[in-house]
């Protein structure tokens, strides 16, 4: 029963997500890989940018792991998320899940995304050419 | 008691900082932090939601505060 959680603004490293993950007890690792989308509702996003609450958000992160551990029969949690200004094709979260069996890891990672979005304080702002707002802030 | 409320997200435009100040009596609970926040920054009432956190934890309404705590205002979330 192991996690990493990591909240920075470098660069996130898919492979090295991956191999921390991986053990010889594993059958298979599922891994979800957010990236910034060029368009909301058929507008051009120009960037994104992310702020973190981070002592909160590592905690509530963690939480979500703990539930996973509890609900399936998984290995290894990753979450990295990063902050600061992402472009078009940039990497903001990147989750990975091992597990002995292939059910337990792809619904685990389900789990950990859905939540995190509901739950962990952070916060994305998208600029448009005409202008910028946060994300879900407004009904 | 003087309360220092962190500020994240949309919550920071609407204060306009990242931290503010609010004048509150002693006991004073998160409803009352909310009632004084919204009388101030009547723009919070016009978010989707909000919460407040208190020591990294979402706080329910009834919690009382002190000026020992760390109090965040909590704004929509939209990570991932």
């Amino acid at each position: 029963m192991q996690t990493q959680i990591e909240i920075h603004t470098e660069p996130l490293n898919i492979q090295s997500c991956i191999d921390w993950v991986m053990s010889p007890d594993s059958g298979g690792i599922d891994v979800f890989i957010g990236t910034v989308r060029n368009a909301t509702k058929g507008k051009r996003v120009l960037k994104l940018e992310f702020e973190a609450y981070k002592k909160m958000a590592i905690n509530e992160i963690n939480k979500i792991s703990e539930q996973v551990f509890k609900q399936w029969p998984v290995q290894k949690v990753l979450v990295h998320h990063r902050t600061g200004t992402l472009h078009v094709g940039e990497i903001p979260v990147i989750i990975a899940v091992s597990a002995a069996h292939r059910d337990a890891a792809f619904e685990a990672c389900r789990y950990i995304i859905d939540t995190l979005k509901q739950t962990v304080p952070i916060w994305k702002k998208e600029f448009f050419e005409d202008g910028e707002i946060w994300v879900a802030a407004h009904p | 008691m003087e309360i220092n409320i962190l500020a994240f997200g949309i919550a920071k435009d609407i204060f306009g900082a990242s931290t503010v100040s609010v004048e509150l009596p002693a006991g004073s609970s998160t409803a009352h932090l909310k009632a004084s926040l919204e009388d101030k920054y009547p723009k919070l009432k016009q978010l989707a939601s909000y919460m407040v956190a208190v020591n990294n934890e979402y706080a329910e309404d009834c919690l009382t505060i002190t000026e020992r705590d760390e109090v965040a205002i909590i704004p929509p979330v939209s990570g991932g």
